[in-house]
Formats: C-alpha cells, structure tokens, sequence
C-alpha cells in the first residue's frame, strides 16, 4: 500500500496534520495509527462503513471525543501547527474556532436568536447592536434568514427539522470559525432540505474548512474535494476525490465506494 | 476481511400454532376482575380520604374562621388562635426552602456534572438514596445533638429548619439529579461543541431545561418538611408558645406539632380536639397549594424539544 499522505499533494495550507492518531475506547481500539493532512478551504469527506471510527475521527478534531468516558488517545493532531492536545492550546478555544454541526438537528429550547448568538454570548460580545448583526450575517450565510427574520423570538422547536439543522450551522458560522466539522449532517434530513444543506457547503467551502462525515457515497462525490475512506479504525485511502471514485488504489475502496459491500 | 457479516439468521414459524379461542371468554372476564379489583382498590383509598376529610371537616366547622387565623394561642379554646403557630410554619419554610434548594441542587449538579463516574460517586449516590429512606425521627435526634445542643441552639427556629433541611435533603438531590440527568446529552453537545466551559453550558443550557423538574421535586420534598411531626418533637419544640416568632433565633411551634399537642390533650379538654380539626384544614390547605404550585410549575414548562 502506497503511503495516503502523500496522495494529495498540493500547495494548499494545512490546517489539521494528524500524526499516528490512536484511540481506544476502554480496551477496544478504535482508530489506528492514522496519518493524514486536511487542507485549507477544502472539503472532506470520510466514508466507510458504520463503525469504521469516522464520526470518531471527526470528534476527535474538536476534542469532543473526550467527553466520552474511558477515551485514551494516542499521537498528534496539528491545528495550524499547534499539537490539540498540548496544554498551551485550551479546548474552549479549540472548539470556538472549529465549528461542529452534528447528525440530529439540536437547537437550543431558546428563541431563534438566542440560539445563534450563544456562542458569540458566551465568548463575550454583550452589545446588542453587534449580536443583532451577527445574527442577520449567520442566518444569511445559513440560507435561513429570508425565513425567520421576523420570528427571531419564536422557539426554535418551532423550525422544520431542516430550518432546525440550518440554524445549528448559523450557530456554528456565528462563532466565525475556521473550520466546520459535519457529522452526517443531512443523514435526519428529506432529500430537499439535504439538497440545500449541499449547496450551502459548496458555498462555505470558500470561506471554511470543511470536513464532513457522510454515508452517502453520492454526498461524498458531489460536494467534497478530497475524500478519505476509513475501514475498521484504519485510513485506507485519501485522496482527491474523483480518484477515489474513479480509480482508487486499494481494492477494498473499490468494493466500497462500487457498492459491493458497506 | 471482516466485513461481510451474513448472519444466518434464525427463523421460527408461529403460523401452524393453533389459535386457542375456546376459552376467550374466560379472558375477557378475568379482563373485567382485573379492572374490578384496581377500580376497587383506587376507591378504597379514596373512600378512607373522604372519611377523613368529613370527620375533619365537619369537626373544624365553627371553629375554623378568621380569628383562628390570626389569634394567638391560648389554654381556653375558645380564644386559641393558631396566628404564631402559622407564621412558625412560615418562618421554618423560610429557613428551610433556601438551605435545601442550594445545597441540594449544588449537591446534584456536581454529582452529575462534575464528578469522575467512579467508586466514590456511586457510594455517594448510593449513601443518598439510603439517607432518603432514612426515618424522620431519626434526623431529630441528630438535630439535637448536632444543632439543639452542639451548636447550643435549642429548639429554635434555626435549630428546627436545619435539622428539617437535613430530613428532605435527600429527596431534592435525587430529584434534582434526576431532572438534570433527564437534560439530553446532544444539548450540551451543542454547548460543548461552541467552546462553553462546564459551568457556562450548565447555568445556560442545563439548568434551564432542568429546573421545573427541579422545582417540581423540590416542592414535594417541602410539603414534606411542614407537615413533618417526629423531628420537632424530639427537638424539644415547646407545647405552648404564647408569643409570636419574629427572627429565626426564636422558640417556635409548628402547625403538625400543634395538632399533635392538641391532640393529647382532648381527654382533659374535648374543645381541643375541633382545634386540632380546624389546624389539619389549614395544614391540608397548605399542602394542596404547594402541591398545585408544583403541578401548575410542571405544565408551564412541558418540555419543548
């Protein structure tokens, strides 16, 4: 096997190097020695079959993993240069500039606007003129703002489940991150509501780094840049994802991404 | 490889049992016994609270007014009012309500945010359940010793509130536990994920969706504190208080110790026994608020995700 890191070469910034990432849950090892680089203003996807520690990887960027009992972790993970796990780097901060929307919609029981400026909020920004503008600013580049602009007090509980993911990734944008993490984030979600969902990415894609945990091989095809396919705890390709589609080098990527097992 | 995971899977056919509808009827009456037997029990209960309620109620009548209400207490029945005995209650609410709530919900938001899920935290959990369980005589001799005598304050309202706060502690730290446990996990995922410290996502998150749960419990446990009898009687709480409590420093009576005391006292005085009658109503009435305000705290806040 050819060594993956060194399949997508090119003169973008690296955002996340990850060196021989190990983790266990209790005893049971779930990623494997991984070696990869996530690149800036690219999409990636990660697929592989349910239980292949995609999710956990993803989790694992922003720390999340950690809230997991039993976790163990092993390697680095460079975030512009700086090792994730180091001391010096503190997770609040971490996680305030990667961004994470998960699989189920999970708003706030707030008001639509409380839910968007929690994070600028709790970061510190108190004036309300600039919460109200941060606010219109996400809920734009979220695509939700022509539908809830005059209901920002209404509960949020009150969205369609894809207004409600829409507005999870608002809240996520308010935060201005650098990078956005998507577990599955369309998996809850009708084809149309995961259409537009698609297009938002492809939009983002220009401003953020987006990494983006899918089980649909189509998703992973249509919107993404690179795409790296995991396998029980392994990384068995990465690479730009035509060539992963097209012609991949591992055999197992081929039966997996023609259908023939996952 | 392991991938292909094709499990044979095991198939059972119900289809060729024979459908018994001979003894259907049989079914359907044991069906109809069942719910006799239930409808019999629920109104059994209800029955003895009617009784009850009737003989109070019906004992109370004449003597239960305003000038009950707002007299103070006396040897003649006649002019025994239960003003002091009343704002005794109050004043021991008012001393318990705050001890309970925060340390109670201090207590539940550490064990079920803070502490390491370990050997240490489930003895504690255990040891908490166990003290809830625990009979209420038994906390008043440990006021006595500790409060009454320990820390030299008799049997004042300080002493009677806190030895209350130790008796219902326990039932607010498991229904506060239990509220904040009911919070789902993807809400402080959400918190977490934006970069919130454990203390912000729980006063901004956690605690918001937990506290009419919280309350819920917590009135409960209250409404247990005032019509508790045995704690205040092994304090020491004196028979007759002529005078009306006004700092927490006080000697004190309660509205149960009064009934109690009255009761006792009906084979001298047969009058005492309407008095006794006319403060249940008052206490029952007591209680049925706090019990509505719980209810009313609930449905207020039904869960809306």
């Amino acid at each position: 096997m050819t060594n993956p890191i060194n399949a997508n070469n090119d003169d973008k910034n690296i955002i996340f190097d990850v060196k021989d990432l190990n983790l266990w849950y209790g005893n049971d090892k779930a990623l494997k020695g991984l070696d990869f680089q996530i690149k800036e203003n690219d999409v990636t996807a990660i697929i592989g079959p349910s239980g292949c520690g995609k999710s956990t990887f993803i989790k694992t960027l922003n720390r999340m993993v950690e809230l997991i009992p039993s976790v163990k972790i092993t390697g680095e993970i460079l975030y512009n240069g700086t090792n994730i796990f180091d001391k010096s780097l503190r997770v609040e901060e971490l996680r305030s500039r990667v961004g994470m929307v998960f699989q189920k919609p999970n708003p706030f029981p707030k008001s639509i606007f409380e839910n968007v400026v929690y994070g600028p909020k709790i970061h510190g920004i108190r004036d309300k003129r600039k919460l109200m503008e941060i606010t219109e600013t996400s809920l734009k580049r979220a695509a939700l703002w022509d539908e809830v602009k005059d209901r920002l007090n209404d509960n949020a509980y009150g969205l369609s489940g894809g207004q409600q993911q829409r507005l999870c990734l608002a809240r996520a944008l308010a935060m201005e991150p650098e990078v956005l993490l998507m577990d599955e984030p369309t998996s809850a979600l009708d084809p149309i509501a995961t259409a537009k969902i698609e297009e938002l990415i492809m939009e983002l894609k220009k401003e953020y780094t987006i990494v983006i945990v899918t089980h649909s091989m189509q998703q992973a095809a249509r919107i993404s840049d690179k795409t790296a396919f995991f396998l029980m705890g392994e990384l068995i390709e990465v690479d730009k994802t035509q060539k992963i589609f097209t012609t991949p080098r591992d055999k197992r990527t081929e039966d997996y991404v023609t259908g023939r097992f996952g | 490889m392991g991938v292909e995971f094709m499990h044979e899977r095991e198939t059972k056919n119900y289809s060729n049992a024979p459908m018994n509808k001979s003894n259907m009827n049989r079914r359907i009456l044991i069906d109809k016994v069942a719910k006799m037997l239930f409808l019999s029990s629920t109104l059994f209960a209800l029955l003895v609270l009617g009784v009850l309620l009737y003989r109070i109620g019906t004992q109370s009548i004449g003597w239960l007014d305003l000038d009950f209400l707002t007299g103070k207490l006396s040897i003649f029945p006649e002019k025994a009012g239960i003003y002091g005995v009343l704002l005794g209650s109050v004043w021991l609410m008012l001393v318990v309500t705050p001890i309970t709530l925060i340390i109670g919900v201090s207590t539940a938001i550490y064990l079920e945010e803070y502490a390491t899920k370990g050997r240490l935290q489930t003895f504690i959990k255990t040891n908490i359940s166990n003290l809830a369980g625990v009979p209420s005589v038994i906390f008043g001799l440990l006021g006595l010793t500790v409060f009454g005598r320990l820390f030299g304050l008799g049997s004042s309202i300080l002493a009677g509130g806190l030895t209350m706060s130790l008796l219902i502690l326990p039932i607010v730290v498991v229904a506060s536990q239990e509220a904040i446990r009911a919070v789902p996990g993807f809400l402080r995922d959400a918190s977490y994920a934006m970069g919130a410290t454990k203390w912000v996502t729980i006063r901004t998150v956690i605690l918001p969706v937990a506290i009419p749960g919280i309350l819920t419990g917590s009135i409960l446990a209250l409404s247990r504190a005032i019509g508790e009898t045995a704690p205040l009687v092994v304090l020491g709480v004196p028979t007759l208080i002529l005078k009306v409590p006004t700092s927490v420093m006080d000697d004190f009576s309660a509205l149960p110790i009064q009934i109690y005391y009255w009761t006792l006292d009906t084979v001298l005085t047969p009058e005492y026994a309407n008095l006794a009658a006319a403060t249940i109503v008052v206490l029952l009435m007591v209680l049925f608020l706090m019990n509505s305000t719980a209810i009313i705290i609930r449905n207020k806040f039904q869960r809306r995700y």
